[in-house]
């Protein structure tokens, strides 16, 4: 079973190593909604996620593990404590207000993978990557971009000409994992990869995902109901009310 | 929407032609003039000025004295019913020209003015059987004109076609002076006792005020002559109709690129709203705001010309279907134009729309938040 949050070793614990970490949450707390419906979706989260290693959040629907996933990734500001990538405070970046100033952050050190790939339907596995590169780098870089390479790491070389609508769910997914990681970021954050998959493809697709975050030494969150894949995975957490736990074994 | 566009380009396409048409229709005779302006007498009103005003000679003389200009000769206009000799029923309008003047029309078959019965007419004309030698009967006063020559090309005003004659032999007309059942002779033309026209044609000298436009200049020189004088263009106003034909095709016109931009807004309003989690991934994945109303506007550029370009063709081929004796005229200029201000506007729409981009919030990609 999962331990309290208040319990200082489960929760030193649950947050990890602070040295050398890649992505730390300090004390992070998320309020959503106005008045009575105001609701902490995340409350007092620590979390520090290493280079190279991918941890798994898990958790009932509505416990925060969405709220998590926008806090780390430059998506939401938290109503208070802070968010660190690579040691820099993404507080002033939203104090600034500055849109442009996060979606620079967010393209140059961050990587996501969503529900169902996500992919753009027009588009061909190879046109994907590029798209990404060209939305992380200057034009000019970007006609001389190859992206061959990183679908031959996914296992999807053999696929770049195809369509989302030709691919597999599985198969969609390690397109996107590629697409994610097109702009080498420190931090990847997954949503939810497994949500259409089956068991054998789940594996898989989590499988591919641990093994590019310890060749690339990224720092990997991901949230998933699939308790399934969580033995591929460094480390799992449990979130309960927008408090993280460490999981049971 | 690619074939709204197109269709939009089509009927683009096909006003300018019934705009050119009419145009053409109304003042074809005016415009191939190499005149300057046009002097009406003095308070004349613009609309029908050529039928209102009448001048004289000594409104004339006091234009030929001007240092700007170069040349000035009177011009009579009247429109007349007649029949050709073989019953055929036609409209006319009269310009009566000095025949060594700057306004002596050049044919392209034929002779030029000279005998006093003598008429240069519309090559137009000639779709209602009239030849060289046909002998045209004016209605009321029965006088009796010969076709001896045809203009090059079309020369129409007021949607008749012109038929130049001689101005004393148009002096003879207007004053009801014209022998009846038979053609003007050199002595009927001799016994006019008038100087009177319905305009003064001017020629400027080149790098004048009046050539440029100058209009305390002008105005000055009106003063002098008891005159109201318009340039050119402005004096197709004076043509019958032909403000409120053209102000009402444009009116068309404007209304059509309005709808266009609608159109076109709409559509990309719906796009916008249709790709919002599309967008929300990569606004997500860094994309700026301004990345996204770029590409959403370069496709929408693409769309448009593209699609233009496709209504424009298949509005030539209709044009080059249309029945003759219809008024219309394709010319390059105003259908460039008219593209460019369709693709333009639909832009327009097309920003207003797709600007909805600034708004998505990257953070709906997330499957929790959707």
């Amino acid at each position: 079973m999962t331990q309290p949050a208040t319990a200082p070793t489960a929760t030193a614990e649950a947050a990890g190593d602070r040295s050398a970490a890649t992505l730390v949450l300090q004390d992070v707390t998320l309020e959503v909604g106005d008045g009575e419906g105001k609701v902490r979706a995340l409350d007092g989260v620590d979390l520090q996620v290493h280079p190279g290693e991918l941890v798994a959040i898990i958790g009932p629907s509505g416990a925060g593990k969405s709220s998590l996933l926008a806090v780390a990734g430059a998506l939401a500001a938290p109503t208070s404590g802070s968010v660190r990538v690579l040691d820099q405070d993404l507080g002033p970046l939203w104090e600034r207000g500055g849109q442009s100033a996060l979606a620079r952050f967010r393209r140059e050190r961050l990587g996501y993978v969503f529900q169902s790939g996500n992919l753009l339907p027009a588009l061909t596995a190879a046109d994907q990557l590029r798209l990404a590169y060209r939305i992380a780098h200057k034009r000019g870089r970007a006609r001389s971009f190859d992206p061959q390479p990183m679908l031959d790491a996914v296992g999807m070389g053999h696929r770049a000409g195809s369509r989302p609508g030709q691919l597999s769910g599985g198969e969609r997914q390690r397109v996107s994992i590629a697409r994610a990681l097109v702009n080498e970021p420190a931090v990847l954050l997954v949503d939810e990869p497994t949500a259409a998959l089956d068991r054998a493809r789940s594996q898989d697709v989590v499988a591919l995902l641990a093994e590019q975050c310890h060749e690339r030494g990224v720092a990997g969150v991901m949230v998933t109901h699939d308790h399934d894949v969580l033995a591929r995975c460094d480390r799992v957490l449990e979130m309960v009310d927008g408090r993280l736990t460490l999981a049971a074994a | 929407m690619g074939v709204v566009i197109a269709l939009i380009a089509v009927l683009m396409v096909m006003l300018s032609g019934l705009s050119g048409g009419l145009v053409n229709d109304g003042v074809s005779g005016l415009k191939n003039l190499p005149v300057t302006a046009f002097a009406f007498d003095e308070g004349t009103k613009t609309d029908n000025a050529f039928s209102r005003s009448v001048v004289d000679g000594e409104q004339l003389a006091a234009w030929r004295d001007q240092s700007d200009v170069e040349a000035a000769t009177p011009i009579g206009v009247a429109i007349v019913n007649a029949v050709t000799d073989d019953g055929t029923q036609i409209d006319l309008t009269v310009f009566g020209v000095e025949e060594d003047s700057f306004l002596a029309p050049t044919p392209s078959d034929g002779s030029g003015l000279g005998a006093p019965a003598g008429i240069v007419v519309s090559e137009t004309l000639r779709s209602e059987g009239v030849e060289l030698g046909t002998v045209v009967t004016l209605d009321q006063t029965e006088t009796e004109l010969e076709v001896v020559g045809f203009t090059q090309g079309q020369a129409t005003f007021g949607h008749v076609d012109v038929a130049y004659a001689p101005l004393a032999t148009w002096r003879l007309i207007t004053l009801g002076d014209a022998p009846a059942g038979a053609a003007p002779t050199e002595a009927d033309l001799a016994g006019v006792d008038a100087d009177h026209a319905s305009a003064i044609a001017l020629q400027a000298v080149p790098g004048s005020a009046l050539a440029s436009g100058d209009t305390d200049a002008v105005a000055a020189a009106d003063a002098a002559a008891g005159t109201t004088t318009m340039t050119l263009v402005e004096s197709f106003n004076a043509s019958p109709g032909y403000q409120a034909e053209t102000l009402t095709l444009a009116m068309i016109q404007w209304f059509l690129y309005a709808i266009g931009a609608l159109v076109v807004g709409a559509f990309f309003t719906v796009w916008t709203i249709q790709r919002g989690h599309e967008l929300a991934v990569l606004r997500a994945m860094g994309a700026s705001a301004r990345y996204l109303v770029r590409d959403g506007l370069t496709q929408a550029g693409i769309l448009l010309v593209t699609f233009t370009a496709v209504g424009v063709a298949v509005g030539l081929g209709l044009g080059a279907l249309m029945p003759e004796g219809m008024p219309f005229s394709l010319e390059a200029g105003p259908i460039a134009v008219a593209s460019v201000v369709t693709i333009l506007l639909g832009l327009a729409g097309a920003a207003v729309a797709v600007l909805r981009v600034t708004r998505i919030e990257p953070v709906t990609a997330l499957g929790g938040a959707r």
